[in-house]
């Protein structure tokens, strides 16, 4: 299978010792995968399937914010204090992943600089890159003045 | 053509709550033909002239798809078959699909983007030439403000895919901003032309991704919209730093696009 997103982007040697910790699990469609709130204590890389993440609104339903495919990393929450999922995860179809322990990924991650870093890194990376996609929803893009000039 | 000539509009059909899709036929002379991405300058009787790009080329006749966002363009929402309207056209550079000859094909469009986007995938499904594969990926702000749904499906080979920014109940496709399609999408970087249509600030995160992804800068084509007023190149209302987009544009590389578009408006 080609290597994307996370494993794509940690070196081989350290993929290899973060490999050794995962576990493949799988879940059916509609499963909820993590609740916004609940303990963030592990995070999963997709392999096939999709995952949609949503936010909770009060007298309605949950509101779909992003879809997850194949390669993306779910769950980021486990990487900085209080450790509490942001949103809610919900399988959309048959989902397969390689589920990792969050505390032993960080107690790996202590001991084994090049994967800290690799890991790290990526994982800046794609808070980066949910937040510019969150802004760039928030000006709501595709409305009927979504193009007009900045006042 | 500088000289509007009648149109006679011979069918209008809604395609969302906003936009809809009007079909043009001369009534005497008709314009030279169009080719995809270039624009017509439509003039509906009595209130004005926008620009607007062809979003379906059939002999003779224009498909235009238009969003009502003002006098103009609700006028030419709500022209009945039968109404005339004055077109000048054709304008502008247009997508060249030829570019894309020798690599893959990748066109990206966000909201009313893909109306001018349409005949470019129609041209390139009709004759497959030397390229290689053809992915389509399209945005839209909710499930119902997709246009074209009925002929998606045919679209897209190996990949059309739809994200949408807000799902509503029954909605089980994709969410989120149409970069992220780009990961399903089977293309390779350096041997892409991409086509990208839509809003300026999707089209500038489009870009930055596919520059990451390694698609080289003058391969992202992209097309961009200003007010236009002659189309001819003479009244200066569309200039975008040295360009007129009315004769240079609308559809420019990337290379030549980014550092323009970086520039504050005043
Ligand atoms: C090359 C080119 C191709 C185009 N192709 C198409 C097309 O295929 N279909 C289509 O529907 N439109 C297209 N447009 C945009 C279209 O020309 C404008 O929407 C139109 O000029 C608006 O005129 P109006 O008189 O209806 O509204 P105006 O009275 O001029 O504007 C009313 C309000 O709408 C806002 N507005 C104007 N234009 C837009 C816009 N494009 N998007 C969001 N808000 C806007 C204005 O800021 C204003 O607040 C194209 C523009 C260009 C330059
Ligand atoms: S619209 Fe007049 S110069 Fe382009």
């Amino acid at each position: 299978m080609k290597r994307t997103g996370l494993l794509a982007a940690v070196p081989e040697g350290p993929r290899g010792r973060l490999m050794e910790l995962s576990r493949e699990v799988s879940f059916p469609a509609g499963t909820r995968i993590f609740e916004e709130g609940g303990k963030a204590n592990r995070f999963w890389v997709i392999r096939s399937g999709s995952v949609s993440l949503d936010i909770h609104v009060p007298g309605r339903r949950a509101v779909v914010v992003e879809t997850l495919g194949p390669g993306r990393l779910l769950g980021w929450s486990w990487v900085c204090p209080p450790h509490e999922w942001h949103l809610g995860a919900e399988a959309t179809s048959q989902v397969r992943a390689w589920e990792f322990d969050a505390a032993e990924v960080l107690s790996l991650c202590e001991r084994d600089p090049e994967l800290d870093h690799a890991l790290l890194s990526y994982v800046v990376e794609v808070i980066g890159r949910r937040l510019r996609a969150a802004r760039t929803r928030l000006l709501d893009l595709y409305g009927p003045y979504g193009s007009e000039p900045e006042p | 053509m500088t000289v509007p000539l009648p149109y006679r509009v011979v069918s209008n059909r809604a395609e969302t709550s906003d936009t809809r899709t009007i079909e043009l036929c001369p009534v005497g002379e008709a314009l030279p033909s169009f080719s995809p991405g270039q624009f017509a300058m439509v003039y509906a009787f009595g209130v004005g002239e926008i620009p607007v790009s062809v979003a379906g080329l059939r002999d003779g006749t224009l498909t235009h798809t238009v969003r009502r966002v003002g006098a103009v363009s609700r006028a030419l929402c709500e022209a009945a078959p039968g109404t005339w309207v004055g077109v000048r056209g054709p304008f502008g550079t247009g997508w060249d699909l030829s570019a894309a000859d020798g690599g893959d094909l990748l066109v990206v469009a966000g909201g009313i983007g893909l109306a001018p986007l349409r005949p470019l995938v129609r041209a390139a499904l009709s004759s497959p030439g030397g390229r290689g594969r053809l992915n389509v990926l399209i945005g839209a702000r909710t499930p119902e403000d997709l246009l074209y749904r009925e002929e998606l499906g045919g679209w897209g080979r190996p990949y059309c895919g739809v994200t949408v920014d807000r799902a509503g109940p029954g909605w089980s496709g994709h969410v989120g901003v149409v970069t992220t399609l780009l990961d399903q999408a089977a293309f390779s970087p350096r041997e892409t032309t991409a086509f990208v249509c839509g809003p300026e600030v999707m089209i500038r995160a489009t870009a930055r991704e596919l520059l990451h992804r390694g698609v080289p800068a003058e391969r992202v084509r992209v097309s961009l919209e200003r007010n236009m007023h002659c189309a001819t190149g003479h009244c200066g209302h569309c200039q975008l730093g040295p360009l007129l987009l009315c004769r240079d544009g609308p559809v420019v590389g990337y290379d030549q696009a980014a550092s323009l578009l970086a520039v504050r408006e005043l």
